[in-house]
């Protein structure tokens, strides 16, 4: 008997939840903001589903339905992915220690 | 061209560096490495993507350009945007989650030969099942977001939209979305796709037009929780490991996020989804219609309070984001500290327009994060204190919230700041705060209501010390 794969992935699936919830739970309150603009940029990771789309014209077309809602995607995704990870940067590096001198 | 296999790892890789990235968040000063785990984790994902297709034909020319394109408009929002707007910033990023989501969708059902999920109009029923769900999911997060960020940046009106009958129009449009995913796997129609993704869009935009403008921490929270499960139907329609761990990830933050947001309010879930909060306060205005008499002060009175002050909390609000007024708070401190008083920040879990708001607006004063302190850490040390300033705030001081069961706050938690010595109040009218009750705190003994700008009287209050 060969398992679906299919519940492989779902396995991987409800173990991130777990290891999602745990670790979001540790997260402290002062960095909710940058946990939130975070998690919008690493969900831009399905900028690999667009980029699979948008090379999936052939050698007479690059253009196809497929693959110009894979470019839009892809600018879309780009967008998110570099003002996430930017502004996340830009954000902690705000957050400083109390100095000691006086 | 790498193999499958190999790719399936270095995706399994790249999704392990989010979990990091997420990991480093525990503490401010392991969260700079968490981004740059991040951010690896989205250059390995991208590049193996590439490898993994091999084909760097005519198209992928076309794919720079439009990484290049989004990644510049990114960098350039990422480095203009204010601090202060950073909740519509967020709500906008959502939707543009939501809106690749179902852009990917389209591309997968009407191309699912690329995506080796069988030919079109015959598409691999498991694959079909996840990709409809993924572009509902999408489609909701993005017309959601859409209006979350109109509300938010004050192109609509903040407050609740409501209107007969609402209720069990949602209802019905929402088992239509499941009937609908229900005839689309059954008969591989392309009709019902699109009947879907409209009836989506239609179904987060009537969500949203419920919900009021200070409820926004809530929504906020829930829409990025959207934003993930979108990203994980897609991921298992693509069967990539990356891209479900991240949705379960971002899935799961978001959840959490909203349930804070709800207990920082003592509501339910349901209770602000359903919405219309703060817009029936009728009964509440009529009971507080007598005029009560208030103390009201200005500047220099407030400045010698602090002066004799020893130690002094600070509970910032949404109204010290509006007023721009956290520069001007930090110099206030500054002089403060100057004079030997001890001076900490008082932070309500729902204070601002987003989760963690008032932090990062305090970080980028330069407020050092060990001075600012959560509800349950400060609560008590506001018996032991001489003043308390509220900028900003309003309900989250209500004392009724403790006290009249009949209040619409009550059993909220809220900041004991009645409990100082004296309270230093400044607000621009008597007027209510959004949930529309009177606070009691404006007419105690030892409120000073001091009626300015926010920015404008701290300025005053630091030249006058």
């Amino acid at each position: 008997m060969e398992i679906d794969p299919l519940i492989f992935r779902l396995s991987i699936f409800i173990l991130s939840i777990f290891v999602g919830y745990y670790v979001v739970w540790s997260v402290t309150p002062s960095l909710h903001t940058p946990l939130m603009s975070v998690t919008n940029a690493i969900s831009s990771v399905i900028i690999v589903g667009a980029i699979i789309a948008g090379l999936s014209g052939n050698l007479e077309s690059i253009f196809n339905t497929s693959s110009v809602f894979g470019f839009l995607a892809i600018g879309l995704a780009a967008i998110n992915i570099f003002g996430g990870f930017l502004v996340t940067q830009r954000m902690l590096a705000m957050y400083k220690k109390k100095k000691k001198d006086k | 061209m790498i193999s499958a296999n190999l790719s399936a790892i270095f995706y399994l890789v790249s999704g392990v560096l989010f979990i990091l990235a997420l990991r480093g968040l525990s503490s401010p000063e392991t969260s700079r490495q968490g981004n740059l785990f991040g951010i690896l984790g989205m250059v390995i994902a991208i590049i193996v993507t590439f490898l993994s297709i091999g084909n760097f034909s005519n198209g992928f020319i076309f794919v720079l350009i439009f990484i290049l394109l989004g990644g510049s408009i990114g960098a350039f929002i990422a480095y203009k945007i204010p601090m202060t707007a950073m909740p519509e910033l967020v709500a906008g990023f959502h939707s543009l989650v939501g809106l690749s989501a179902v852009f990917v969708a389209i591309s997968a059902f009407v191309n699912p030969e690329a995506f080796n999920l069988g030919t079109a109009g015959n598409i691999k029923l498991g694959s079909l099942v996840e990709m409809s769900i993924g572009a509902a999911v999408g489609a909701i997060t993005f017309s959601g977001s859409v209006i979350a960020f109109l509300k938010l940046q004050g192109i609509m009106s903040g407050s609740p939209i409501t209107f007969k009958g609402q209720h069990p129009l949602n209802a019905i449009i929402l088992i239509s979305i499941i009937v609908l995913i229900y005839l689309l796997c059954s008969s591989q129609s392309s009709e019902f796709f699109w009947i879907l993704l409209g009836v989506s869009f239609l179904i987060g935009f009537l969500l949203i037009i419920p919900i009021g403008g200070a409820d926004m921490p809530v929504v906020i929270s829930m829409l990025n929780s959207y934003s993930g499960w979108a990203a994980a139907g897609i991921g298992f329609t693509l069967e990539n490991t990356a891209l479900i761990i991240t949705g379960a990830l971002v899935g799961s933050s978001g959840a959490i996020l909203s349930y804070i947001m709800c207990k920082g309010m003592n509501r339910s879930f349901f209770n602000v989804i359903l919405g219309g909060f703060g817009a029936n306060d009728d009964t509440s205005k009529s009971s507080s219609k007598e005029q009560r008499p208030v103390k009201s002060g200005n500047a220099d009175d407030a400045a010698f309070l602090m002066k004799n002050a020893s130690s002094v909390i600070i509970v910032p609000g949404y109204g010290m984001a509006v007023a721009q007024a956290q520069h001007a708070l930090r110099e206030m401190v500054d002089t403060l500290k100057k004079n030997d008083i001890k001076v900490s920040y008082a932070i309500h879990p729902v204070a601002g327009r987003m989760p963690g708001h008032m932090n990062v607006l305090l970080a980028e004063a330069n407020v050092p994060y060990d001075e600012v302190f959560e509800l349950e850490e400060i609560n008590n040390d506001f018996a032991n204190a001489d003043v308390a300033f509220v900028i900003g705030a309003n309900d989250v001081t209500n004392p009724v919230a403790k006290t009249d069961p009949q209040s619409p706050i009550y059993g909220m938690p809220v900041l004991d700041v009645e409990k100082c010595k004296s309270v230093l109040f400044v607000k621009r009218s008597l007027s209510p705060g959004y949930a529309g009750i009177d606070n009691d705190l404006f007419y105690k003994e030892n409120t000073l209501m001091l009626f300015a700008d926010a920015k404008k009287m701290t300025e005053d209050i630091t030249k006058n010390l």
